[in-house]
């Protein structure tokens, strides 16, 4: 193999910068995949997509949902996602920015979602996550609590629940937390 | 004395380089030529200074590599110090490359190392090119994945979709986890590339939040309360550093509580180190026979003593010895290493009209295409608001858009294949422009 690296310590030398492409950007699988994601997107009318960095950085992308039935019908809800590099090996990492009263999204925007954590497989997509989401919020269930209070009201008294969410999507306090308006 | 030194050094090697043998490589030369040859012309990349890294400098000094390189960009810590060891206490809080550099070049006489502390992505590519082998010594997948895709990007077709033998960069790839290990070769376009297998990496274990949340049973559920939880909290707004110890104390002490409010046994310091950062507990015996391996082919991709590992080495010493060489098959349609589809082109064809095109090239049958060039998204045909800002692109010459660049990797996405066959997929474009007796030169220059 030898030859070979004297060979190319010459040709190296020879092409200098004869082929002066401009400044090179590696990109990684994971973006690949996910322009393929990003562009076949097919998102229902409720739900809209922003690239806050501008259209190459698919990346980072906020998702807005607008559930038009449910609980939460009438409130719009922003979630981030960031996707790494070695997506989709790995799960997009998901936060909701909006702060909402809902048995599985705690105040800090974590959100208990199976196929964000444990059920992601590299099969799953962009698309599934946002279905998911947008199911989350119109199904919010109360036997995988983060919000614990709001599952055990959601659990022993549906309309009670009905009546805090309402509260707190047109701006009020539930308990000890104020929510701010997001109708 | 010196010369009797340096020959009783290199008997062992002489024995490989000097002489000829049945199990040789093809273009194996045997002789002094080769073996000073290897010294002077041969540079090795060793990405990565901790436990591996450590273990392939001196392998490899002792191989009789003379020209060697190491990036990392970690400083030493007072726990790396039981298997990393080229270092000492006092050189906590220095980066491992520079250490490392200095305690192998001080031991072994003659070579020379030049340690780079710096990100890995921090390097132009140029850096990359310059090696004529690169062997790495990491812990994690994106650090694979990253040098992989350099590495892979020099690599170059020719029109019968043949990789052009000069333009590969051979990678020799060395991981451990606790008692496992692996040691593999990559010759891209030839031997599956890291992409071509990401699946053989276990995706990571992650607990549900509301597990942790609700009904936390082990104390690796207690530790990622803290983390992904509690931390934030807390913290509002201030992200978690993994590789910071006052962070990294705090979510050992809040899972400790909570590990005691449920009766939860187990919780210590190094486990929430190892919880948090994903890592297995590193033995040093692991990295010893890893880095062996690795450096052995290292030798073997240089010098052509003998025929490469094919391609894939697994270790296991856990309960007795298992080791298993498996060869893997490159995935043709791979995006990083694979050829790509081949088209050439006019250098006044529009990114609409090379888009009309890939609906009739018979290999692509594409319709619907998004177009995307080195990280630039030329053309998205979703969702509305990013068609809306790409649009404007469709008129423009491809030749342009991509920098008047005579040759180039194009990325598209879209529907493709006959009949009922048609799905969505993403395919890897080989593009060249047709010259029009203009030279490159020229074209360069009005640019
Ligand atoms: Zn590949």
């Amino acid at each position: 193999m030898i030859r070979l690296f004297k060979v190319k310590e010459k040709q190296k030398e020879e092409a200098g910068n004869a082929n002066g492409r401009g400044p090179l950007k590696k990109q990684s699988a994971g973006e690949l995949r996910l322009h393929k994601d990003i562009s076949e997107l097919n998102l229902p009318k409720s739900c809209t997509i922003s690239f806050p960095n501008g259209k190459d950085d698919l990346m980072n992308f906020e998702v807005s949902i607008k559930p038009d039935e449910g609980y939460y019908m009438g409130g719009k809800f922003l979630f981030t996602f960031n996707v790494s590099a070695t997506y989709p090996h790995e799960a997009p990492k998901v936060k909701c920015k909006t702060k909402v009263y809902h048995p599985n999204i705690d105040l800090e925007g974590n959100i208990c979602l199976n196929i964000l954590r444990e059920d992601w497989k590299p099969v799953l997509n962009i698309n599934t996550i946002v279905y998911g989401l947008y199911h989350l919020l119109t199904e919010p269930n109360h036997e995988d609590p983060l919000n614990q209070e709001a599952a055990a009201v959601l659990r022993d008294n549906p309309k009670a629940f009905k009546s805090n969410v309402r509260t707190a999507i047109g701006g009020g306090r539930v308990g000890d937390t104020y929510f701010a308006r997001c109708i | 004395m010196a010369d009797l030194r340096s020959s009783s050094r290199s008997r062992d090697l002489d024995k490989l380089l000097l002489r000829p043998g049945h199990l040789v490589g093809p273009t194996f030369e045997p002789g002094a030529q080769l073996r000073d040859d290897l010294q002077e012309y041969v540079r090795i990349l060793v990405v990565g200074a901790g436990g591996l890294g450590c273990e392939l400098l001196k392998d490899l000094a002792l191989s009789g590599f003379r020209n060697l390189e190491v990036i990392d960009m970690d400083r030493i810590e007072v726990s790396n110090l039981n298997r990393q060891f080229l270092f000492r206490l006092e050189d906590v809080g220095e980066p491992k490359a520079e250490v490392a550099a200095k305690r192998v070049m001080e031991r072994v006489s003659g070579v020379n190392i030049v340690p780079h502390f710096c990100r890995i992505e921090d390097k132009e590519l140029e850096f990359y090119s310059e090696f004529s082998i690169i062997v790495l010594g990491l812990d994690s997948i994106e650090a694979r994945s990253y040098i992989n895709a350099v590495a892979c990007g020099f690599l170059e077709y020719d029109a019968n979709d043949e990789p052009l033998e000069e333009t590969m960069k051979p990678m020799v790839d060395g991981g451990t986890e606790g008692f496992k290990g692996h040691a593999r070769v990559i010759l891209p376009g030839m031997t599956p590339c890291f992409e071509c297998t990401i699946w053989l990496f276990p995706p990571q274990v992650k607990f549900p939040l509301c597990t942790l949340a609700e009904t936390p049973r082990t104390a690796a559920h207690c530790i990622e309360y803290a983390h992904l939880i509690k931390w934030d909290e807390v913290h509002s707004g201030k992200s978690f550093d993994p590789d910071n110890p006052d962070h990294m104390q705090w979510v050992y002490l809040e899972a400790a509580k909570r590990a005691q409010l449920f009766g939860i046994p187990g919780v210590t310091y190094s486990l929430t180190q190892g919880v948090v950062k994903n890592i297995i507990p590193a033995i040093a015996s692991t990295n010893a026979i890893i880095s062996a391996a690795c450096a052995l082919e290292t030798l073997k991709i240089a010098s052509g003593c003998s025929k490469t590992l094919s391609n894939y080495l697994t270790y296991n010493g856990l309960e007795g010895l298992h080791t298993k060489v498996t060869e893997f098959v490159r995935d043709k349609d791979c995006l990083v290493c694979g050829p790509g589809i081949f088209m050439e082109l006019e250098t006044s064809i529009t990114l609409k009209l090379f888009i009309d095109q890939l609906e009739e090239h018979p290999k692509l049958l594409m319709s619907g295409a998004s177009v995307t060039v080195r990280g630039k998204n030329l053309y998205m045909a979703a969702p509305p608001l990013l068609e809306e800002m790409t649009r404007s692109n469709l008129a423009i010459p491809l030749f342009e858009l991509m920098d008047k660049s005579p040759t180039g990797i194009v990325h598209v996405t879209g529907t493709a294949g006959k009949g009922d066959k048609r799905q969505s997929c993403l395919r890897k474009l080989r593009v060249a422009f047709k010259a029009n007796g203009i030279t490159d030169t020229d074209m360069a220059g009005g640019a």
